[in-house]
């Protein structure tokens, strides 16, 4: 990658030395003498800092990108850890496989989707990605790797899996792949009056169908608040020839001004919320999966001050009510929120942020103190209910927040490799003493 | 083999170089059989684990020490009969030595010269023959854009690519007539483990938008790629500036 290291939200910026990992045989280029902290670094979409190490130094594993082996028959693949989801798809789907989990994006390596344990639309059926890695090498920064398994260093392999790239640099996976018998699915778009009708939505649907996802629109009056779209999509049977895929927009360079504001925004969800009557129709996997990797470098949109992403989970419907009654009430400008219900197939990682409940993620461009203010107040609401912040999306929790969330970090933290750190964990994990 | 056939045999020389990689990823269709030079071992392996699961193309590896000018015959004959002649020919290996040494040590100017220039000389002199007598196939030499115009700042480096252009360019000449395609490729500011040490800027390409460019650049029969493109308009600029005034620039 070119150009400075940040996050996807743009915000915080943060300066950094760079070191390349680029074979998997080689030593890790940590020099003995130096004090300074490492972390690995693919390709930046984690959106706030858990993928920066300000004032540190950044390992970039872009070129670690090799294949290594995949056993069309059993569906096996194991490659190293720079490898993207989008490299991963272009080698298996023709094969006739698919990821078992994936993001909303494919430009993540597997090595970030480990060590965020990222989950998807099937969430209820399939749980998230570490459900399905079977086996990994991990490189130290005292020169020794350990491969590891459910079976084997188990303890490792644990809290690896979610655990923020801090135990080392993953060097390969060897995950299990999902047979489909196309590359199309057949997709319902159900207009949504209101939350209610959301989760009447999710449980009829869950049991039939492998994937399941709603659009909220953050804009709508109280009355119809919870109105949006529910999405819901099984893989089509037939294979039918890859479709022709129109050539992306770019966003080119980044705007002075946001052109995402109360006025634009209501015109674009009046526009897509209203005049949606229901829609059944076969659609190709990356425009269902991948809506937003269409327009390269979206995250320009919010200008120069970048955006803040946050996303949660709850366990029940009245916290979710909570949560979206707070923003509704501040008008921080989330338009638009997504919406899941998470299944009971619990994480394998020690981190892992999945959990049964509902999860919602919104979007806020980043204005000051009072976008902060806002995201503290509904970290006390979750909170209250034991649920979770995801560290992949935040830049900005504060440690009490952290430790409440994720109540296994301090057995975590004996896994973290002495020489790595990140913004993210010195922020949240900071004050060793208490 | 007749012209317009699919182009399947490639021979790539310093195959672990990110560019090289990079390319040959590109060009490895399910039929395609490959045969990967670079002094390496355990890189190799790593490079021919990746293209043989990418695709059912079949690989042969050969570890070699190209500054060993001596080891060249051989090597090419061991090359060319693994797959009895070639259809691509890339030769991608290269270090960016440490300008400062090179002024101070004749020996480190010399070295960096014999890699990035004297090898490559060596290697087409051998292959060329080869080639001419075959009448088809594709010579690609990763030149660089530090060979348009010699800079204080790496001058040995640039000095060593511009032989490679003029030599490309002569070679092209001799070929022409032969159905020896000869494409000389210049790459500019490229991210790979070689430029580690540099700040990266809006400037920098990716070793796979390169490698496009070279992709494309074999397929149409080019004769000088620029990769990206823009660098062939930034050297046309800086070629055209006198060298009274360039003499006092500091690039």
């Amino acid at each position: 990658m070119s150009g400075p290291y940040q996050s996807w939200g743009r915000y915080p910026s943060a300066e950094h030395d760079v070191e390349y990992l680029s074979w998997r045989t080689d030593p890790l280029p940590i020099p003995a003498h130096e004090d300074k902290s490492f972390l690995a670094f693919g390709k930046g979409r984690s959106y706030g800092d858990a993928c920066l190490n300000d004032g540190g130094v950044l390992i970039d594993v872009t070129q670690l990108n090799r294949f290594i082996s995949f056993d069309q028959d059993l569906g096996i693949l194991r490659c190293e850890g720079g490898v993207t989801l989008e490299q991963i798809i272009e080698l298996i789907l023709p094969a006739g496989w698919f990821l078992p989990v994936t993001p909303g994006t494919k430009h993540v390596t597997i090595g970030g989707a480990i060590a965020n344990d990222v989950h998807g639309k099937n969430h209820h059926r399939a749980g998230s990605f570490g459900n399905y890695l079977r086996c990994m090498e991990i490189a130290h920064s005292d020169g020794s790797r350990t491969h590891c398994s459910e079976k084997e260093h188990e303890e490792l392999f644990a809290a690896t899996i979610g655990g923020l790239g801090l135990t080392g640099v993953i060097l390969w996976a060897e995950i299990e792949l999902m047979r489909v018998e196309s590359d199309k699915l057949e997709v319902d778009r159900i207009p949504m009056r209101d939350l209610d009708h959301f989760l009447q939505l999710s449980e009829e649907s869950d049991k039939e169908y492998e994937y399941t996802v709603s659009w909220i629109d953050c804009l709508a009056p109280a009355r119809s608040r919870g109105r949006g779209l529910f999405i819901r999509a099984n893989h089509a049977r037939d294979r039918t020839d890859v479709a022709r895929r129109k050539r992306g927009l770019r966003v080119p360079f980044e705007l002075p001004v946001s052109p995402l504001n109360r006025v634009s925004l209501q015109a674009f969800n009046k526009l897509y919320f209203h005049t949606r009557r229901r829609v059944s129709r076969v659609e190709d996997l990356a425009s269902f999966f991948y809506p937003l990797d269409w327009i390269r470098d979206w995250n320009r949109l919010y200008g120069p001050r970048g955006f803040l992403q946050y996303q949660c989970v709850v366990p029940e419907a009245s916290e979710l009510r909570t949560v979206l009654d707070t923003i509704a009430e501040r008008g921080k400008g989330s338009f638009l929120a997504v919406l899941k219900v998470f299944g009971d197939i619990s994480s394998r990682g020690l981190m892992s942020f999945p959990r049964k409940g509902l999860t919602v993620a919104l979007d806020f461009p980043m204005l000051g103190t009072s976008t902060l203010d806002l995201l503290d107040e509904l970290d006390l609401v979750v909170q209250r209910c034991k649920g979770a912040v995801y560290p992949a999306k935040d830049a900005r929790m504060s440690p009490e927040s952290f430790r409440c969330f994720f109540p296994n970090w301090r057995q975590f933290s004996t896994f973290i490799d002495p020489r790595f750190s990140s913004g993210f964990w010195r922020r949240v994990a900071g004050r060793p003493d208490d | 083999m007749s012209p317009g056939a699919p182009m399947t045999r490639l021979i790539v020389i310093g195959a672990t170089s990110a560019i090289a990689q990079a390319v040959t990823r590109r060009l490895a269709t399910p039929d395609a059989k490959i045969v990967l030079v670079a002094r390496s071992e355990e890189r190799l392996i790593q490079v021919a684990d990746d293209l043989r699961t990418r695709s059912s193309c079949e690989v042969r590896t050969y570890v070699s020490d190209l500054d060993r000018l001596k080891d060249h015959p051989q090597l090419v004959s061991q090359c060319w009969e693994s797959f009895d002649g070639c259809d691509i020919l890339i030769i991608a290996h290269g270090t960016l030595p440490d300008q400062h040494d090179c002024e101070t040590s004749v020996e480190s100017a010399l070295a960096a010269f014999q890699t990035n220039g004297l090898s490559t000389i060596s290697l087409l002199t051998i292959f060329a023959d080869r080639f001419e007598g075959q009448g088809h196939g594709s010579i690609v030499v990763i030149s660089s854009v530090a060979g348009d115009r010699g800079r204080r700042s790496n001058y040995v480096y640039g000095s060593a690519k511009a032989a490679l252009t003029v030599f490309t360019s002569g070679l092209r000449n001799r070929l022409a007539g032969k159905g020896v395609h000869v494409l000389t490729v210049k790459p500019g500011l490229v991210d790979t483990p070689m430029t580690a040490a540099f700040k990266k800027g809006p400037l920098w390409a990716s070793p796979d938008q390169v490698a496009a460019a070279i992709a494309k650049g074999i397929e149409r029969s080019r004769d000088i790629v620029y990769a990206p493109w823009f660098w062939r308009v930034i050297m046309q600029i800086i070629r055209l500036i006198p060298e009274r005034v360039f003499k006092k620039t500091n690039l």
